[in-house]
């Protein structure tokens, strides 16, 4: 028996509700769970139409880690040194990139052709990588 | 004092992402400070403190990231490429290239493997033969 799919990734945000400004308002995701667990809120969004892809958007804090190490966490989130990075696909990765600088989203790397296809960077308000192609046809 | 470190490491970060995005443009220290929100002189020495290397030398360095891509994947001459990535003097650009990668441009370009086809041949030997 092997493992059949990726169902949740997690990447840490400073703050929850600027990360469903961020990722609802301005990327167009959708919200799945927002549930208050009373030790956590437990916070996953996903891609319209694909709601079996969550992402959750934690806060790093105790009890889960201790305050010093949030401390450390936050400190390396913010400066871009956390791994955690998003990989999402367009069928139009100027028109995405047009209408996401219209938003106000930081750019990291311009829409560039390359042997796999058109991507672009974006860095979300704490310091997370994502990168959005449109990606060539495979073989 | 910890939101604090978290807001400068932010702020330099957005600097940082401008060199990544526009390399190719003159971005100067004064221009640099202004996107971190800080004077130029608290800029080059915050930037320092977070990434481990002047801003100079990360803009250097991921200029010649780019350089380095164009040399491998294209066949545009050096000087072309040079300027392309935001050098303006062929001299600055060959003596940096040769620090960073330990060779020069032309020795980089004909040491590499290629890991595409270039176009030409792939137009030579992929078109439909017309030999019956």
């Amino acid at each position: 028996m092997t493992m059949n799919a990726i169902s949740r990734s997690q990447i840490y945000v400073l703050d929850q509700d600027e990360a469903l400004d961020f990722y609802v308002g301005k990327l167009g995701m959708e919200v799945n769970t927002d549930q208050d667990l009373g030790f956590m809120r437990w916070l996953t969004v996903n891609l319209p139409g694909d709601p079996k892809r969550e992402i959750l958007l934690e806060k790093p804090g105790p009890p889960a880690l201790d305050p010093a190490t949030a401390e450390q966490v936050r400190e390396l989130l913010a400066k871009g040194a956390l791994p955690g990075s998003l990989f999402m696909t367009t069928d139009d990765a100027q028109k995405t990139y047009e209408d996401l600088v219209a938003k106000g989203v930081e750019i990291t790397d311009e829409p560039t052709e390359r042997p796999y296809g058109i991507d672009f960077g974006v860095r979300d308000p704490f310091g997370n990588k994502i990168r959005i192609g449109q990606m060539f046809p495979r073989g | 004092m910890s939101r604090a470190v978290e807001e400068s490491n932010r702020a330099m970060l957005r600097a940082r992402d401008a060199m990544d995005r526009a390399y190719a443009e003159l971005l100067d220290i004064p221009a640099l400070a202004r996107i971190a929100h800080v004077s130029e002189a608290h800029f080059i020495r915050t930037f320092r403190a977070t990434f481990g290397e002047t801003p100079h030398r990360y803009l250097q360095r991921r200029r010649v990231e780019r350089a380095m891509y164009l040399l491998a994947q294209t066949d545009r001459d050096v000087t072309e490429v040079c300027f392309a990535v935001g050098f303006n003097s062929l001299g600055t650009f060959s003596r940096t290239f040769r620090q960073i990668v330990g060779e020069s441009p032309t020795e980089y370009r004909r040491r590499r493997v290629p890991t595409d086809v270039p176009a030409c041949f792939a137009k030579a030997w992929m078109r439909p033969s017309s030999f019956g």
